[in-house]
C-alpha cells in the first residue's frame, strides 16, 4: 500500500508528510488479526458497528474538547492580568438540559437501537449450520474435535481448525481446567470458554485464507501462547482434509521411521500423546495423528519445521516455559528415528 | 445547652485553650495515638501515593517488556505477578484510600466541625489499610505475588492450578482491606449525618460530601460481594470447599458474579469523589458557584445507583442468554447521562466565565477531556456484540487507563495543588506545576491512546509477549514511550510535592479565594479546626456578601464549646443545632485492634490456625476494652 506524493518538484508539504506517515502506520499494523479487517459476514456486521460508534465517539471527544478549550484560551489571556476576575452568578442549566440530557438520549438510544439490530444479526447464524465443530480449551493449548454420526469417522486434532468457505460454523466450546476465550477477530467475536458449562456459538468465513486466533481470557503462566489457526477453504479442499484426518496413521514404509513409532511408544511420548492406529494413547496433550499436516507447533508458538520441532521436543520449556511438557532425554538416534516417524504423519 | 444565647468573637485565651485540649503531643505515644482527622488524611494521601509509586514501578517493568516483540526481560512467572499487583495495587490501595484521604482530611473542614463523627474509627480504617497494604505486599519477600490478574477468575485461582500462597494472599488482604473501607464509610455516613455545621441543610452542602457520602452507601452495598468472594475463594483453597470448582458442582460464573456486582460499583467509588473535588475546584477558579448544583448531586446518586444494574457487561463473551444481556448493555448506556449531565455542568460553568488558568485548572481541563475520551470507549464497549471484539484486549485496557488515570489521577493531582497551601501553608509551585501539568498530558495520551488501537489490532492483554508479523509493534513501542514520559510527568509532581513543602511561597488562609468553609480557616489549620462553630446560610458562605446573598452564615462568632474535646451534633436534612457532641481523646486501641488483626490474618495465611485464633480472641478482647463504657461520660449522648 504505497502512496506517492503528489507534491511534484517542491519540498513535501505537510499532507504529504501525514500521507506518507499514515501509509507507514498503515503498512506497520498490516497483518494484524484485527477486528476492522474482517474476513466473514458476521465480522463486518460488528466492524461495522465499531466504525459507527468509533465515529460517534470521535466527534464527541471533538466538540467538547472546543468547548473546554474555548473558556481556556478566554481565561489564559484573563490571567495574565493578574487579577482575579469577580465573583459573579452565572445560570448554564440550559447546557446541562440540551448537552447533558437531551442530546445524549436521543444518541444513546440510536446507538442502542442499532446494537440490537447488530445483535441480532450476529448472534445466531442466518441458516441452520451444516456441521459443528467441538473445542475443547486446554492451558495452553487447543482441542479440537469433529464429531461425525458416525464414531469411527470423529476427528480429533489441536491448534488448526479447517472450516469450508461461505458456510455457517456452529461451535460448542468448553475446558478442561480453567477458563479460556475464544477469539479469531477476523471472523467473529469472542466466546468464553469454561469449565462446566459448554457454551454454543457459531462462525464463519466468506473468504479463503489462514485466520489467526488467541485465547482471550488470561489463563496463566503460557496465556500468552495460546493461538490457533483457522484454515478457510473452498468445500472440496476442505472435505479432502476431513478425509485425510479421518485416517488412522499408516504404518511407514521405511525401517528408520519404523523405529521411530517404537522409540515414540516406548518413551514418554505414548503417556501423554495419542496417534490413532498406534499403541499412543496418552490423553493430556495434544492428538498428534496428522501432526505433519499442521503449520504451527505449540499453539501457534513456531512454525512446524524439522528444526523447530526437534528442539521442542527436547525441551519445549525453553520454548514455551510452564507448560505442561517436560524436559525430554532422548539420545540422537531414538530422536532421529522420532523425527524420521513424525514426518509420516500426514 | 442554650442554643440562643448570642456569642461574641472569642478571645486568644479561647483558642490557646482550645489548641490545649485539641493538641496531639509530638510524641511517639502522640503520633501512634493521634485521632486527628488532618494527621489521618494526611497518612492517607501519603500512604496512597507510595502504593501509587509502587503500581508505577510495576507498569515501567511491563512497558519494558513490551516495548518491542519477544523480548525476555521478565519471566511469564515474574511478568504475570508483575501485572496482578499493578492493577490490585492501584485499584484497591491506591484509587480509592487516595480519596478517602481527601475527604478525611477536608470533611470536617467542610463541614464546619471539629472532627469526623468516629474519630478513633477513622484511625482504624487508617491502620487496617496500612497493614493489608504491608500484608499484600508482604508477598514480594517470599516471591509468591498474586498472579491471577486484579479480578483472580476462578477456578484458575483454585489450590489445583496456583498450589502455593500467590492466591491466599491475595484473597486474604482484599479480605483485611474490605473492613478499613466498610468502617470508613459508615464514618463518613454518620458525619454527613450528624456533623455539619448549623444551618448546613441537606441542599446546602458541597458536592464534594454528596459524592463521598454517595460512594460510602456504595461501598456497604457493594464490598459485602467482594468479601464473600474472597472468603469463598479462602474456603475453596484452604478447607476444601467448592464454591468455584465445577467439577464438584460449584461454579467458576459465580466468582465473576460476585466479583463484578461490587467491581462495578468500585469503579465509581474510585470517580466520584474526584469528580466532587472537581466540582468544588472548577467553581472556584471560574469565579461563580457550579452551575446546575441540583443537577449534578442527581447525577452523583443516579450514577451510584446505576453502577450496581451494569456488572454483566464485564461478562458479555460468557454465555449468557443475548436477551438477559442488552438488558445490561442498555443499563450501561444508560450512566452515560449522569455523566455527561455533570460534564456539562462544567462546561456551562467555565462558559460563562474567564477562568483563572491556575494549575489545578490545568489538570481540570485535563481531565474533563480525558473523561469524555473515556466515557465514549466505555460506549462501545457497552454495545454488546461490539464488545465480544473488544473485551479482554488492550482496548479495554486503555478505556480503563482513561477511566482510572482520566477520572481519578489528574483530578487528585489538582486537588493536591489546590488543597496543599490549606494542609501545609505553602503554594507548590506554578512554573513546576505548569511542566508536570504538560508533561503528565502529553506522556498520557502518548502511552495510553494508542493502546486503543494496539486493542483494535487485536492484542489481547495480559500477555508476556507478542511475536513480530502481527502488527503491533509500532503502537507498543509508542505505548511504552509515553508510559515512561508520563512517568517523569508524575516524578515532576512528586518533586514539587516535597520542595514546596520547604520552599513553598506563603499561602495565607484562602490563596484561591475559594467559597466554601476550609478556606475560613488558617494554613494549615488549628488542630481544633474551627474557633468557633460556624452557622452557614448558604453553599459559599465566604462569597455570600459578594455575591449578594439575603442571609449570611456566621464564621467568626458562635458556640466554641472550650470545655472539652467538644463539637456540635446536628439534626439529619435541615442540619439544627441537636446536642453537644464529647469527642474522644487520643488512644491506641485502633492501632492495637490492627496490628492483633494483622495477626489473624497472617495466622490465616499461614494456616496456623490457633495464632488465628489467639488473634481472633485479641480482637475480641479489644474490641471489649474499646467499648467498655466509661464511668466518668455522661450518659446521656447517644441514649
Amino acid at each position: 500500500m504505497s502512496v506517492r506524493s503528489r507534491c511534484t518538484g517542491r519540498t513535501p508539504g505537510l499532507g504529504a508528510s501525514a500521507a506518507a506517515l499514515i501509509a507507514w502506520l498503515g503498512s506497520a499494523c498490516a497483518g494484524a488479526p484485527s477486528p476492522f479487517r474482517p474476513a466473514s459476514e458476521p465480522a463486518a456486521q460488528l466492524a461495522s458497528l465499531g466504525w459507527l460508534l468509533t465515529i460517534i465517539a470521535a466527534i464527541v471527544c471533538v466538540i467538547i474538547m472546543v468547548l473546554v478549550l474555548i473558556p481556556a484560551l478566554r481565561g489564559w489571556r484573563a490571567t495574565r492580568a493578574r487579577e482575579l476576575p469577580p465573583l459573579h452568578r452565572g445560570d448554564g442549566e440550559r447546557w446541562i438540559v440540551i448537552g447533558g440530557i437531551a442530546i445524549p438520549v436521543v444518541m444513546l438510544l440510536g446507538v442502542f437501537v442499532v446494537t440490537a439490530a447488530t445483535l441480532s444479526k450476529t448472534s445466531h447464524p442466518p441458516t441452520r449450520a451444516r456441521f459443528m465443530i467441538q473445542v475443547t480449551g486446554h492451558q495452553w493449548w487447543w482441542e479440537v474435535h469433529y464429531p461425525s454420526p458416525d464414531p469411527q469417522q470423529n476427528v480429533t486434532t489441536a491448534n488448526e481448525i479447517h472450516i469450508p468457505i461461505g458456510e455457517p460454523i456452529a461451535l460448542r466450546v468448553d475446558s478442561r481446567d480453567v477458563i479460556h476465550s475464544f477469539w479469531v477477530p477476523q471472523l467473529h467475536g469472542k466466546i468464553d470458554v469454561i469449565p462446566g458449562q459448554t457454551n454454543t456459538f457459531w462462525f464463519r468465513a466468506d473468504s479463503a485464507g489462514v485466520y489467526r486466533g488467541q485465547c482471550a481470557e488470561y489463563c496463566g503462566i503460557q496465556h500468552t501462547h495460546m493461538a490457533l489457526q483457522v484454515v478457510a477453504e473452498p468445500r472440496a479442499q476442505f472435505e479432502a482434509w476431513l478425509a485425510q484426518q479421518r485416517r488412522p496413521a499408516v504404518a511407514p514404509g521405511d525401517a528408520l521411521a519404523l523405529a521411530g513409532r517404537a522409540a515414540f511408544e516406548r518413551q514418554a511420548c505414548s503417556l501423554c500423546h495419542a496417534i490413532q492406529g498406534t499403541g499412543a494413547a496418552g490423553k493430556l496433550g495434544p492428538d498428534l495423528t496428522h501432526v505433519a499436516s499442521r503449520m504451527m507447533l505449540g499453539a501457534g508458538t513456531i512454525p512446524n519445521t524439522p528444526g523447530h520441532l526437534a528442539g521442542w521436543i527436547m525441551n519445549s520449556q525453553t520454548i514455551k516455559p510452564g507448560n505442561d511438557m517436560p524436559q525430554m532425554y532422548i539420545d540422537g538416534a531414538s530422536l532421529h528415528a522420532i523425527m524420521a516417524y513424525l514426518a509420516t504423519l500426514h | 445547652m442554650a442554643t440562643t444565647a448570642p456569642y461574641s468573637e472569642p478571645t486568644a485565651e479561647t483558642a490557646a485553650h482550645l489548641d490545649q485540649i485539641w493538641h496531639t503531643p509530638h510524641t511517639l505515644y502522640g503520633r501512634l495515638a493521634t485521632v486527628d482527622h488532618k494527621i489521618i488524611g494526611i497518612r492517607y494521601l501519603v500512604t496512597s501515593f507510595v502504593f501509587l509509586a509502587l503500581g508505577g514501578l510495576e507498569a515501567a517493568a511491563m512497558r519494558a517488556q513490551l516495548a518491542q516483540p519477544n523480548l525476555h526481560l521478565l519471566s511469564p512467572e515474574a511478568y504475570n505477578q508483575i501485572f496482578t499487583m499493578h492493577g490490585t495495587t492501584m485499584i484497591f490501595w491506591y484509587a480509592a484510600p487516595i480519596l478517602s484521604g481527601f475527604s478525611n482530611y477536608l470533611w470536617p473542614l467542610l463541614l464546619g466541625s471539629r472532627d469526623m463523627a468516629l474519630p478513633r474509627v477513622n484511625a482504624l480504617s487508617y491502620w487496617l489499610f496500612l497493614f493489608s497494604g504491608i500484608f499484600l505486599y508482604s508477598s514480594a519477600l517470599v516471591g509468591q505475588m498474586p498472579d491471577r490478574g486484579w479480578f483472580a477468575y476462578a477456578p484458575m485461582t483454585e489450590l489445583r492450578y496456583s498450589p502455593a500462597l500467590n492466591m491466599d494472599f491475595y484473597a486474604l488482604a482484599l479480605l483485611f482491606l474490605t473492613i478499613s473501607t466498610t468502617v470508613g464509610s459508615i464514618n463518613f455516613l454518620v458525619t454527613m449525618l450528624k456533623m455539619r455545621a448549623p444551618g448546613m441543610s441537606i441542599n446546602r452542602m458541597p458536592i464534594m460530601i454528596w459524592s463521598t457520602a454517595t460512594i460510602s452507601l456504595s461501598v456497604l452495598f457493594a464490598l459485602p460481594s467482594l468479601s464473600a468472594a474472597c472468603t469463598f475463594l479462602f474456603f475453596d483453597r484452604r478447607l476444601a470447599m467448592h464454591f468455584f470448582d465445577s467439577a464438584q458442582g460449584g461454579s467458576p460464573l459465580l466468582w465473576q458474579h460476585l466479583f463484578w456486582i461490587f467491581g462495578h460499583p468500585w469503579v465509581y467509588i474510585v470517580v466520584l469523589p474526584a469528580m466532587g473535588m472537581a466540582s468544588m475546584m472548577i467553581p472556584t477558579f471560574c469565579r461563580r458557584p457550579l452551575a446546575g448544583h441540583t443537577y449534578v448531586v442527581m447525577a452523583t446518586i443516579m450514577t451510584g445507583l446505576i453502577g450496581f444494574g451494569v456488572w454483566v457487561h464485564h461478562m458479555f463473551a460468557t454465555g449468557l442468554p443475548p436477551m438477559a444481556m442488552s438488558f445490561f448493555s442498555a443499563a450501561s448506556l444508560t450512566i452515560v447521562i449522569p455523566s455527561a449531565v455533570t460534564v456539562f455542568a462544567w462546561i456551562a460553568t467555565l462558559w460563562d466565565s474567564k477562568p483563572v488558568m491556575r494549575t489545578p485548572m490545568l489538570f481540570l481541563l485535563g481531565f474533563v477531556v480525558l473523561f469524555v475520551i473515556g466515557g465514549v470507549s466505555g460506549v462501545m464497549t457497552a454495545a454488546l456484540p461490539f464488545d465480544w471484539q473488544l473485551t479482554d484486549t488492550y482496548f479495554v485496557v486503555a478505556h480503563l487507563h482513561y477511566v482510572l488515570i482520566g477520572i481519578n489521577l489528574f483530578p487528585v493531582v489538582a486537588a493536591v495543588y489546590y488543597w496543599f497551601p490549606k494542609m501545609t501553608g505553602r503554594m507548590m509551585s506554578e512554573r513546576l506545576g505548569r511542566w508536570n501539568f504538560w508533561v503528565m498530558f502529553i506522556g498520557f495520551n502518548l502511552g495510553f491512546f494508542p493502546m486503543h488501537i494496539s486493542g483494535l489490532l487485536g492484542m489481547p492483554r495480559r500477555i508476556y509477549t507478542y511475536g513480530g508479523g502481527l502488527g503491533w509493534d509500532v503502537a507498543n513501542l509508542v505505548t511504552s514511550i509515553g508510559a515512561y514520559v508520563f512517568a517523569i510527568g508524575v516524578l515532576l509532581f512528586f518533586i514539587n510535592v516535597i520542595v514546596s513543602r520547604r520552599t513553598g511561597a506563603v499561602a495565607g488562609d484562602n490563596p484561591w479565594d475559594g467559597g466554601t468553609l476550609e478556606w475560613s480557616v488558617s494554613s494549615p489549620p488549628p488542630e481544633y479546626n474551627f474557633l468557633v462553630i460556624p452557622t452557614v446560610r448558604s453553599r459559599e458562605p465566604l462569597w455570600e456578601d459578594r455575591l449578594g446573598s439575603a442571609q449570611r452564615s456566621s464564621i467568626r462568632e458562635g458556640p466554641t464549646l472550650a470545655e472539652g474535646r467538644e463539637t456540635v451534633g446536628t439534626t439529619p436534612l435541615d442540619a439544627e443545632l441537636a446536642r453537644v457532641l464529647t469527642m474522644p481523646e487520643d488512644s491506641l486501641l485502633p492501632l492495637a485492634l490492627a496490628l492483633v488483626t494483622l495477626v489473624l490474618f497472617y495466622g490465616l495465611l499461614l494456616q496456623a490456625w490457633w495464632v488465628a485464633g489467639v488473634a481472633a480472641f485479641g480482637v475480641y478482647i479489644v474490641l471489649n476494652i474499646w467499648l467498655w463504657p466509661k464511668a466518668t461520660e455522661p450518659l446521656s449522648e447517644e441514649g
